[in-house]
């Protein structure tokens, strides 16, 4: 007994000193928690992406935070100390991501994160010159709604959002975004993502009449608010962020959510897309991959985040292999350089353009606006 | 605020306030008769819940599978224990209850495709693959430690409640769903209109809680279960076995867990992980009654309500600090007016 697992530890180490050689990445997902349904679809995309990389073999550790940021620090350690990753992809959520950043850093390591604040790579300065991330910022879509109320004759808005992180920060770019367009704001509301009514917010919010009301909110929980809003019988518009787009809320919320507006990236829409709009052919192709694997109608905007990240990887391993061998401190500062030289990347959100000072790379090509017709997501020219 | 909001306001926080009392009166029992904490309560209502949304949405449940399983490592157990006790007449009854029940109820759930059945139809369904987890429940984590301190169990309950979470989010996945609703009539009172399903919650819940009452004052397990919370030994030597007890109200709480998520899901949409918050609140409403008394129980769950619905109204980002400050008066008032009797030292 006390041989043949002498035995297998000796094998077993075997192949982790082969594997020494292959290129490492650590992926740290909110796959249980708050974030679930977030990070699921991103753990499953990772395991579509390609094993090789210009001829050299990719190894991909994909550990869960339960969307919680102690975890989150702590496995981001052991990516980086045991297993000597030379990437780390992560985390879902912004709080986690910020966390992260320091250690990444420490390591000299380069970081994608998936989360959407724009704290996380803004401003590039030592540390997060090591970061990079892949979701659009709050303020593009703050400014997409805003764009859109403007041209629909919007004069007073009210907020219902999350009362987190997610809700804080979209009430602080919105409402600063919507001041500037001369909308007024007449109500701040917030719910828990638990919640079992907002009865008493509706209520409030609808007191104060306003010509549209913004819901900030992620996944399934956001159609709270919006299912008692009808049901109270509100008449005027209804927007959404772009935390709602998945499939899962078009099924909950179900007749409510007819005619509701919101930003998202162009991957909900793809099929929609003009043929000459170049993230088309990129996004199709990702959703082509994930539907193949999980069913039609499974996939998810936050998984495509996930891809674009390793989109970003596969694009920058050929300039670094240049620098150094996977494993060695050469490969991950090569790497870093050549995720900040990122030009007219065609990804399934948009074009990646990196600059020494812009880590997202982002632009208008990014967002696009989405409204809900006959339970499906409806491209708006 | 005009009387209009105030109205709405208050039918929603009696309506949220029903369901946080069924709840507070099956934390009173099962603390009242085993000495636990009952953390996992709120499991049961997304189980409950979650359960009959996915027969409504053609999907077989993994709470089934969880059913099969746990009474097949309950009757393993139960097994050794009575062939080492030399009591092989245990087999059958263990055969029959913990092997066939949910073998029958699978059979059921996999022959029929509950989706097409009529609601109540389904309602049975869902509680029949969830209530006998109870007792499994008990007799899984809690009856080998059934005479260890109050701490002891409230940990055992804490591990018990991140197992079924965690089970909860493997079977339905992170988003959550909502059931068709018993009753689309809808009735106007006033300037009010009344929704058909609010009225069943309500309805329900006061035939629950008489039920209970009833069952408590006039048969036989029912103040078996009154005896055992009075007095374990005592009652112990009046030959009613603790066991028994434990199972008993580990299997009412289940049921009446079950039934409330199944009776929220059409109102509101129910998460793998919303019945622990919605739990917390009727263990708020539990403590105002010191977890001995079920009318204070459900008036104290009835004030959560009310104070849940109004403080979204007015300061809706401090809704729920508002609603678990209310332990702290209560405890200060519950220790200056009631003497302590230590259990353990």
């Amino acid at each position: 007994m006390r041989i043949k697992s002498l035995i297998v530890a000796l094998v077993s180490a075997g192949t982790v000193s082969l594997a020494y050689a292959d290129i490492t990445v650590g992926v740290l997902v909110s796959a249980t928690g708050p974030a679930a349904s977030l990070g699921i679809p991103e753990k499953n995309t990772f395991a579509l992406m390609p094993t090789t990389i210009a001829g050299e073999k990719v190894k991909y550790i994909v550990l869960d935070d339960a969307s919680d940021t102690t975890t989150a620090v702590k496995n981001t350690r052991k990516l980086l100390t045991e297993d000597k990753v030379d990437v780390v992809i992560g985390s879902t959520i912004t709080p986690n991501s910020l966390a992260m950043v320091d250690i990444a850093a420490e390591a000299e390591t380069p970081m994608i994160s998936m989360a959407a604040s724009a704290r996380i790579v803004d401003p590039v300065d030592a540390k997060r010159r090591w970061v990079f991330k892949t979701p659009q910022n709050d303020v593009q879509m703050s400014t997409a709604i805003t764009e859109h109320m403007g041209n629909n004759n919007v004069k007073t808005v009210a907020f219902i959002g999350f009362s987190d992180a997610y809700g804080e920060g979209w009430w602080q770019e919105f409402s600063k975004i919507a001041e500037l367009r001369k909308m007024k704001m007449v109500a701040s509301e917030r719910f828990n993502r638990a919640d079992t009514s907002v009865t008493g917010q509706v209520l409030k919010i609808m007191s104060t009449n306003p010509d549209a009301i913004l819901i900030a909110g992620s996944g399934t929980p956001a159609a709270l608010p919006q299912k008692a809003l009808k049901e109270k019988g509100y008449k005027g518009k209804i927007y959404q962020t772009h935390g709602v787009a998945n499939n899962d809320f078009l099924r909950v919320c179900g007749k409510d959510c007819e005619g509701t507006l919101l930003p998202a990236g162009p991957v909900l829409v793809a099929a929609q897309l003009p043929d000459s709009n170049p993230v088309k052919k990129s996004a199709l192709d990702y959703i082509g991959k994930y539907e193949k694997a999980h069913g039609s109608g499974s996939v998810s905007t936050f998984g495509a985040h996930a891809w674009d990240a390793g989109l970003l990887l596969a694009n920058a391993v050929p300039a670094a292999l240049k620098k150094g061998k996977p494993g060695s401190k050469e490969f991950r500062a090569g790497l870093r350089d050549a995720l900040e030289a990122t030009k007219n990347l065609y990804a399934a959100h948009g074009v990646f353009n990196m600059t020494p000072t812009d880590h997202l790379g982002l632009d208008q090509r990014a967002r696009v606006m989405v409204k809900i017709e006959g339970g499906k997501w409806v491209l708006q020219k | 605020m005009d009387l209009q909001i105030a109205l709405l306001l208050g039918q929603d926080g009696i309506v949220n306030g029903a369901i946080y009392a069924l709840l507070a009166l099956a934390l009173v029992l099962v603390f009242a008769v085993t000495r636990v904490i009952f953390i996992p309560q709120g499991e049961f209502v997304a189980y409950g819940a979650l359960t009959l949304a996915a027969f409504q949405a053609g999907k077989t449940p993994g709470t089934l599978w969880l059913l099969l399983g746990a009474g097949v490592l309950v009757a393993f157990i139960d097994s050794i224990m009575a062939v080492r006790a030399g009591a092989p007449g245990r087999l059958k009854r263990i055969a029959l209850w913990d092997l066939a029940l949910p073998a029958v109820v699978a059979g059921l759930v996999l022959w029929l495709e509950p989706g097409t059945l009529p609601l109540a139809a389904q309602v049975v369904l869902a509680l029949a693959i969830v209530v006998p987890l109870g007792p499994m429940v008990y007799r899984l984590a809690y009856q080998p430690l059934a005479e260890a301190s109050v701490l002891v169990l409230l940990i055992v309950s804490v591990a018990v409640h991140l197992a079924l979470v965690g089970l909860g989010l493997l079977f339905f996945g992170a988003e959550g769903s909502r059931t068709t609703p018993f009753s689309e009539a809808q009735f106007a009172l006033g300037t009010l209109t009344v929704n058909g399903q609010t009225l069943w919650v309500l309805g329900a819940s006061a035939v629950l809680i008489i039920a209970l009452y009833q069952f408590f004052g006039r048969t036989l397990y029912g103040k078996a279960l009154r005896a055992t919370a009075i007095n374990r030994v005592g009652a112990r030597l009046m030959g009613i076995s603790n066991t028994m007890a434990g199972k008993l109200s580990f299997t009412l709480a289940a049921g009446i867990g079950a039934f409330s998520g199944i009776l929220i899901a059409p109102i509101t949409t129910v998460y793998y992980d919303t019945g622990f918050l919605v739990g917390l609140k009727g263990f708020v409403a539990a403590i105002i009654a010191g977890l001995v008394s079920y009318p204070l129980a459900a008036a104290g769950a009835i004030l959560v309500g009310l104070l849940e619905s109004f403080s979204s109204f007015w300061a809706s980002a401090f809704k729920e600090v508002i609603v678990f400050t209310l332990i702290i008066p209560v405890l200060v008032w519950r220790s200056l007016t009631s003497h302590h009797v230590e259990e353990e030292e």
